[in-house]
C-alpha cells in the first residue's frame, strides 16, 4: 500500500523549501526576523543566559586568583571536569562542520537551510570547548608556552605531545570555522546592508559584506573558494577529533590505550553534534516561524543520522569490551569490569541508556517526524554523550595500584565552569539569531526550482545548454526574441 | 561638476534564464567589459560570459605548501637543532610525530588562501561602487538580476548598447555616472 508512495517520493523528492516562496519571500522570512525589534522571550532568554556567563565568570575568575585546587581533582583522578567538558564542547562542535562540509561535497541539498546555523553552533560550542584547555593549565598567564613563540628560556613547545598537536588541531578547526561561516555570510550581510534602515546597521553590515554586490565574476571565485573550504574542513574535522581521541589514546593508562578510540571519538563527535543542532532547530524554527526552510524533512533526515552514530557508538561501546577481555591484560579488563560495575556504574549506565537504547525509537517514522519526540530524544542523546566522556575520564579513579585509589567528585567551581559554558554559548547564539541571518539566504535561492535557468517555468529556453558554443548560442539568439 | 562622467549603462532582467541569455548575447557580440549581477551564483554563468577558470585553487596549494614546508621546518629546528630535548628517548625529529602539527597547519594556511585570495581576486573590501547610485540595483541581493557594461569596453556606444540590452531582454535600462556617493 505504502509502494506508491514511496515510488513517487523517489522520482519526486519532497521540495528543499516548502510553502510559496519567491526569491524576494525568502529574503523578507529571514531578514524580518533580524530586523524586528527583539522579543520579550528573546530579551528573557537573553537575560537568562547573560547570567549563566556572569556564573562563567565568577568560575573562572575563582579558578584563576586560587589555583586548580578549587576544582575537586586528585590523584590519580588528575583530569576531571576540564577535559570532559572540552571534548563535550569540541564534540557538539563537529556535527556544524559535517553538515556545511561534507554534507555540501556529497551535494546534499537539504542542508542548505540548516548550515548557517550549524556552523554558528560550531563556532560557540568550539569557543567553550577552548575555555577549559585555556583554564586549566593554572596559570593561565603562561599560556603562551604552548605557541611556539621565541621567550628569554631559548625553549620550545614540545611536538612530541599530543596536548601541543591538540593545541593545533582545535585552533586551526577554530579558525577555518570561522572563515568558512564568514565567507557564507558576505552575501548574506550584503543582503542586510541593501535593506538596513539605521545608518548604524548600513554601516555596520556594509562594512562586514566587505562591499559584496554579487558580481558573477565575484560569485566564480567565491564558489569557487567556498567549494576549497568544504573539501578541508572535511578532513579537518576528522583530524581534530582523531586528535583529541589521542590526547587519551598515546597514553598509557588502561581504557584509553586504544586503538578505537579515533573513529569512536568522531562517531561520538557526530552524534552529539547532530543532537545538539535538533535541540537548537527544533525551538527555533518554531519561534522565528521558519518551519518552511527547516522542514520535518530536515529534522527527520538529522534523527536518522543520529540513529546511525548512536549505533557505531554502541558498537564500540561493545568492541572496548570485547578487546579488553581479548587483550587478556588484567589492567584493561578490570578497567571495564570497574565501569560497567564498580563506584562509576550510575554514570556508565546512563551513558549507555541514553546513548545505544534511547535512540533505537528513531527507527520509528511516527517518532522521528514528531518535533517533541526529537527534541527530547536529542536532550537524553546531549546528556549521554557528556556522560560517555565522564566515564572515560574517571577511567582514572582506579589505576595500576588498589593503594592509589580515589573517588572524584566535582566541587561547585567545577559544576560552575561547566553551568557557565552555556551561558557563553548561548550568549553567543541569541546574538546570533539576532543580528545575523539564521539562514543561508543566497543559498536557498539558488537551490528553489526558479533558480535554475532552465526551469520549466521560463518556457523554451532550452538553447542555453549550447552557450559553450558561441556561433551556434549567435545563431539561436534572433530565434528567442525575433 | 566634473562629476558627472559616464560609467556604463545597466540593465534589469527578469529572472535567471534572461540573464543567461543576455549575457552570451553580450559575448557574442564581441563584449568584454561587462557584469553580469544576481543574488546567488546563475547556474552555467561562467561558461555564457566566457569566463576563464578561477585561479583561487593555485592560491590555496601555495598557501598549503607553504604550511606543510613551514610546519615541517619549524618542529625540526626547534626539535632537532636549536634546542635538542631528549624527551622519551624519542628522536629529536620524525615524521610520525611531525604529521600531526603539519597536516594542522598546511589545512590552515590553504584555508587563509581560499579566503584571503578570494577577497584579493575580487578586489574586496569594496566600499563604493558607481552602481550604488542606482536605486533599483539595491534589489541585487534581494531578488534582482542586472547586467552592466562599463564605457571601457571598445565596443560600448551610447545607442547600441543600449539597443541590444533591450532586444536581449532588458528592461529600465540607465545610464550609470561615476561620482562619489
Amino acid at each position: 500500500m505504502a509502494t506508491h508512495d514511496s515510488q513517487s517520493e523517489t522520482i519526486f523528492p519532497p521540495p528543499l523549501v516548502s510553502g510559496n516562496h519567491t526569491f524576494h519571500s525568502v529574503t523578507e522570512a529571514v531578514c524580518s526576523v533580524v530586523e524586528a525589534p527583539p522579543s520579550k522571550g528573546w530579551i528573557a532568554s537573553f537575560l537568562v543566559a547573560l547570567m549563566g556567563l556572569g556564573i562563567l565568570g565568577i568560575s573562572v575568575g575563582w579558578l584563576i586568583w586560587e589555583g586548580t585546587g578549587v576544582w575537586g581533582l586528585n590523584q590519580p583522578v588528575s583530569w576531571g571536569l576540564a577535559i570532559v567538558n572540552f571534548v563535550f564542547w569540541v564534540g557538539i562542535g563537529h556535527a556544524g562542520t559535517l553538515i556545511s562540509a561534507i554534507l555540501f561535497l556529497f551535494r546534499q541539498k537539504w542542508r542548505t537551510s540548516i548550515n548557517r546555523f550549524a556552523e554558528a553552533m560550531t563556532i560557540f560550542a568550539v569557543m567553550c570547548a577552548l575555555v577549559f584547555p585555556t583554564i586549566h593549565v593554572g596559570r593561565v598567564w603562561l599560556l603562551y608556552w604552548a605557541l611556539p613563540i621565541p621567550n628569554q628560556m631559548g625553549m620550545w613547545p614540545n611536538f612530541k605531545s599530543p596536548l601541543l598537536w591538540d593545541v593545533f588541531a582545535v585552533s586551526t578547526y577554530f579558525t577555518v570555522s570561522l572563515l568558512f561561516w564568514f565567507t557564507g555570510l558576505i552575501p548574506d550581510l550584503a543582503t542586510l546592508r541593501d535593506r538596513a534602515k539605521s545608518k548604524v546597521a548600513y554601516w555596520a553590515y556594509g562594512i562586514a559584506s566587505l562591499g559584496w554586490r554579487g558580481a558573477n565574476r565575484h560569485w566564480q571565485n567565491y564558489e569557487k573558494a567556498y567549494l576549497i573550504l568544504a573539501g578541508l574542513s572535511a578532513p579537518l574535522v576528522l583530524s581534530v577529533h582523531t586528535i583529541v581521541s589521542f590526547d587519551f589514546a598515546v597514553s598509557v593508562i588502561p581504557g584509553w590505550h586504544t586503538t578505537i578510540f579515533p573513529p569512536y571519538f568522531v562517531a561520538g563527535a557526530i552524534f552529539s553534534g547532530f543532537a545538539m543542532v535538533i535541540t537548537l532547530a527544533v525551538p527555533a524554527r518554531k519561534i522565528f516561524k521558519l518551519e518552511d526552510f527547516i522542514t520535518v524533512r530536515h529534522i527527520e533526515n538529522m534523527n536518522k543520522i543520529i540513529l546511525t552514530t548512536g549505533m557505531m557508538v554502541g558498537y564500540a561501546y561493545a568492541m572496548e569490551f570485547f578487546i579488553a577481555w581479548y587483550s587478556a591484560s588484567e589492567y584493561e579488563s578490570y578497567t571495564f569490569v570497574n565501569r560497567a560495575f564498580g563506584p562509576y556504574a550510575w554514570a556508565y549506565w546512563i551513558m549507555v541508556s541514553c546513548n545505544v537504547i534511547t535512540p533505537q525509537l528513531f527507527w520509528s517514522k511516527k517518532i522521528r517526524t514528531n518535533m517533541t519526540w526529537s527534541f527530547i530524544l536529542s536532550i537524553f542523546v546531549n546528556i549521554g554523550m557528556w556522560f560517555e566522556r565522564f566515564v572515560i575520564t574517571m577511567s582514572l579513579h582506579r589505576d595500576f595500584l588498589p593503594s592509589a585509589w580515589d573517588y572524584y567528585t566535582p566541587t561547585m567551581w567545577d559544576f560552575g565552569c561547566f553551568i557557565g559554558t552555556f551561558g557563553l554559548f548561548f550568549t553567543l547564539f541569541l546574538l546570533f539569531l539576532k543580528f545575523l541571518p539564521s539562514i543561508a539566504i543566497a543559498e536557498v535561492k539558488g537551490v528553489m526550482p526558479q533558480a535554475d535557468p532552465h526551469w520549466e517555468g521560463y518556457g523554451h529556453h532550452g538553447d542555453h545548454g549550447h552557450e559553450a558554443q558561441p556561433a551556434h548560442a549567435t545563431a539561436d539568439k534572433g530565434g528567442h526574441h525575433g | 561638476m566634473a562629476e558627472n562622467r559616464i560609467w556604463g549603462l545597466v540593465a534589469r532582467f527578469e529572472n535567471p534564464a534572461t540573464l543567461l541569455h543576455a549575457a552570451t548575447g553580450l559575448r557574442d557580440a564581441g563584449y568584454k567589459r561587462y557584469e553580469v549581477w544576481s543574488p546567488f551564483p546563475v547556474h552555467g554563468m561562467d561558461n555564457a560570459m566566457g569566463l576563464k577558470r578561477s585561479v583561487v585553487p593555485w592560491i590555496v596549494l601555495g598557501g598549503g605548501l607553504t604550511g606543510l614546508v613551514g610546519a615541517l621546518l619549524l618542529q625540526w629546528w626547534t626539535g632537532a637543532v636549536d634546542y635538542p630535548v631528549m624527551i622519551g628517548g624519542k628522536p629529536y625529529f620524525a615524521f610520525e610525530f611531525a604529521t600531526p602539527v603539519t597536516f594542522e597547519l598546511s589545512v590552515l594556511l590553504s584555508a587563509f588562501g581560499a579566503v584571503f585570495g578570494m577577497i584579493a581576486l575580487n578586489k574586496l573590501p569594496q566600499p563604493y561602487h558607481p552602481l550604488d547610485n542606482i536605486a533599483m540595483f539595491r534589489r541585487v541581493t534581494d531578488d534582482g538580476f542586472f547586467i552592466s557594461i562599463e564605457v571601457r569596453d571598445p565596443n560600448f556606444s551610447l545607442v547600441r548598447s543600449r539597443e541590444l540590452l533591450e532586444s536581449l531582454g532588458g528592461l529600465n535600462v540607465t545610464v550609470v555616472e561615476e561620482g562619489e556617493a
